[in-house]
């Protein structure tokens, strides 16, 4: 039973298509993050399968249970908003009920549940104060303790954190992380920042175009990035992705970029298919932190490449290098002098790597 | 250039600017004091004029002190003088206006204020289209829907009655609210419905539980407007309903006019000047959200 289904589902607005024939599912306990920059369709998607928004096709199951035609109240979820949306002219106490009295829940029962939630989240001294009068993390914890209360199957998250500042926004993540953790309900988080995603998610589905481009575990988004939009979407700097064309000669498979004759061993790659791969047009990725200034693993690949910007950014630098007339970035602790306009030993770790088909851009 | 400024010429340029500041100041008052007095004159000749006698006023002294605090001709004015026909006063058609003004007033504003709430945050095909033909009924002149509107007053047998004009004003009403309040629900975070819908609310839930107790700037802004428009209102009033039915501008008008014998200026400021009360009276106890309310409009919360 997977405690959500989404099958084939498509949306439009007007003219505009907003979801192409979405399929996902998510394992009870699951940490599911839709990323994916704005305008990819993972608010509308969320929203969906809240029931806030209407299908155009396709169907959205809870439990295995059809809930495409349901109202959002009988879906058994609970939604935490980017603005937190607490109702204005109501006090913490009444916001965190308001659902369950709606529900025709008995006195007894809300009182129980207002008192444990509202301790566990340690808003119950601020139960009589008006949303007005918190700050921005008291406010996030009472949308949450809102949330809370209903005791969801699957608990729905729009941008949480993005109205907070950047300190706060590190301690309220940890803080979900931890609620995570403690009471292991499903989760559907969107977001539009990687790290947030990385660091919350068990799973993470990469959204762009009303397309899921990748849905896959973290670490699997990070190393093994499933086509170029994913591999550019994740990491910051984004990963170095070189042009140029493979090379097949007695079993020894190479990369060599556009405009060199230089050429880099991929024999270690573990290739989906390994026919047809002289002359292949693809792009060579590899991230600005597997390039190293010395050289620690036996496989490490030397390369001399000049370096002709440096941006300081306090416990690192990023340097740009020029590889065959194309940029690549490099990250490297602060401490290390590199020299302007000078060739530098450098090497690659080739356990990292990742190879893009250039026309389909897919991970070959 | 200023580099080898004396300490000394320092203290010129202070003194200087403290001179032209003065000066600006005094101006300024000046210019305000003239203004203010412009506004409050004639309303100074109407007072003074409401307490004279009719000797006093046929001396001509127009700006001069009464000679006393002289409210007969406010007692006239409202109660009469007491003999039966052709004597108007101004009692009972206070009273018509106010059954007529305080249903038309709650009226409009409710149905304003739903209107808003559905175009903003229930959007349905086409509404952006309902939206501009109501802003088309603010720009439509009241003359011309005389004719037609008198016709359906007729046809449901509601003409020259109370009823009528209250229908006639919230109607006429609906177009102003509505933008009054569709402006303001735009600027709620459409997201406080989202929540409500998921909490179990439904439509009217969300309006009066939600929405209704966050909309005290927008009412009270939409309460003035009203209640100034359809209380100083003529064209209606002298229009749909005449006689017992007619609402107080009417009869102020009829008083003022059709008085046969001398022209009694004392009674006819008084009249004008109760007709006049309960906008003012409005104004001074909501002015201060009047302003805060057409200048917010935001919601924070």
């Amino acid at each position: 039973m997977k405690t959500l289904k989404i099958e084939d589902l498509s949306k439009n607005f007007g003219s505009t298509e907003v979801l192409k024939k979405i399929n996902l599912e998510i394992d009870e306990g699951n940490f599911l993050v839709l990323l994916g920059p704005s305008g990819c369709g993972k608010s509308t998607l969320l929203n969906i399968i809240a029931g806030l928004e209407t299908i155009n096709e396709g169907n959205v199951f809870i439990d295995d249970y059809n809930v495409s035609k349901v109202e959002p109240k009988d879906r058994n979820i609970a939604m935490v908003f980017q603005s937190y949306a607490l109702y204005p002219s109501m006090n913490v106490r009444e916001n965190m009920i308001f659902g369950l009295k709606q529900a025709k829940t008995s006195k007894e029962k809300i009182e129980q549940q207002l008192e444990k939630v509202s301790k566990f989240l340690q808003v119950d001294q601020l139960l009589e104060r008006k949303p007005s009068q918190l700050s921005g993390g008291q406010r996030q914890r009472v949308a949450i303790g809102r949330a809370l209360v209903r005791e969801p199957r699957i608990f729905l998250f729009d941008e949480p954190l993005s109205n907070l500042d950047a300190k706060l926004r590190v301690e309220m993540r940890r803080e979900i992380k931890k609620l995570h953790q403690q009471l292991k309900t499903t989760v559907v988080y969107v977001t539009h920042d990687q790290t947030e995603a990385m660091s919350l998610g068990t799973r993470i589905a990469i959204m762009n175009h009303g397309v899921i481009q990748q849905n896959d575990t973290p670490e699997n988004i990070y190393n093994k990035p499933s086509n170029t939009f994913v591999a550019d979407f994740i990491g910051s700097p984004s990963m170095n992705l070189i042009k140029g064309s493979l090379k097949e000669s007695s079993g020894e498979i190479s990369f060599t970029a556009s405009g060199s004759n230089f050429e880099i061993p991929v024999k270690g790659y573990e290739f989906k298919d390994k026919s047809n791969l002289n002359n292949k047009e693809v792009f060579f990725g590899i991230r600005p932190e597997h390039i190293y200034f010395k050289k620690s693993n036996e496989s490490d690949f030397e390369v001399t490449l000049r370096a002709d910007l440096s941006e300081y950014i306090g416990h690192e630098q990023i340097i740009t290098f020029d590889y065959a007339n194309q940029e690549i970035l490099a990250k490297f602790p602060s401490t290390i002098k590199i020299e302007l306009a000078k060739e530098t030993k450098l090497y690659f770790d080739l356990t990292q790597t990742s190879l893009f088909d250039a026309q389909t851009e897919e991970r070959i | 250039m200023q580099d080898n400024l004396k300490p000394s010429s320092y203290q010129q340029l202070e003194q200087k600017s403290k001179y032209t500041n003065m000066f600006l100041r005094w101006f300024l008052y000046f210019i305000l004091i003239l203004f203010a007095s412009y506004f409050i004159f004639p309303l100074y000749v109407m007072v003074v004029t409401s307490l004279k006698t009719m000797e006093e006023i046929r001396q001509g002294t127009l700006l001069s002190w009464p000679s006393g605090l002289n409210f007969e001709s406010w007692a006239v004015a409202w109660g009469g003088r007491g003999y039966g026909a052709g004597d108007t006063f101004l009692k009972p058609y206070f009273w018509n206006s106010i059954k007529m003004v305080v249903p038309a007033v709650f009226f409009s504003t409710f149905i304003g204020a739903m209107t808003g709430y559905v175009l903003t945050k229930w959007r349905f095909k086409g509404d952006s289209w309902v939206f501009l033909f109501l802003l088309f009924g603010c720009f439509i002149p009241f003359q011309a829907i005389l004719l037609p509107m008198a016709r359906t007053l007729g046809a449901l047998g509601i003409s020259n009655s109370i009823v009528g004009l209250v229908l006639v004003h919230t109607v006429y009403g609906i177009p102003f609210t509505t933008l009054f309040f569709r402006n303001y629900y735009v600027s709620v975070p459409t997201e406080l419905v989202k929540a409500a819908r998921i909490d179990g609310a439904g439509f009217f839930k969300i309006f009066f539980k939600i929405l209704l107790p966050i909309s005290a700037p927008i009412i009270v802004v939409t309460v003035i407007w009203q209640f100034t428009q359809i209380w100083n209102d003529f064209l209606f009033g002298s229009t749909f309903s005449f006689g017992e039915a007619a609402p107080i501008q009417v009869a102020l008008n009829n008083m003022v006019l059709s008085s046969t014998s001398v022209k009694e200026y004392n009674v006819d400021m008084a009249s004008a000047i109760i007709a006049g009360v309960p906008t003012l009276i409005v104004y001074v106890l909501a002015g201060k959200y009047f302003i805060r309310g057409l200048t917010s409009g935001a919601v924070k919360g």
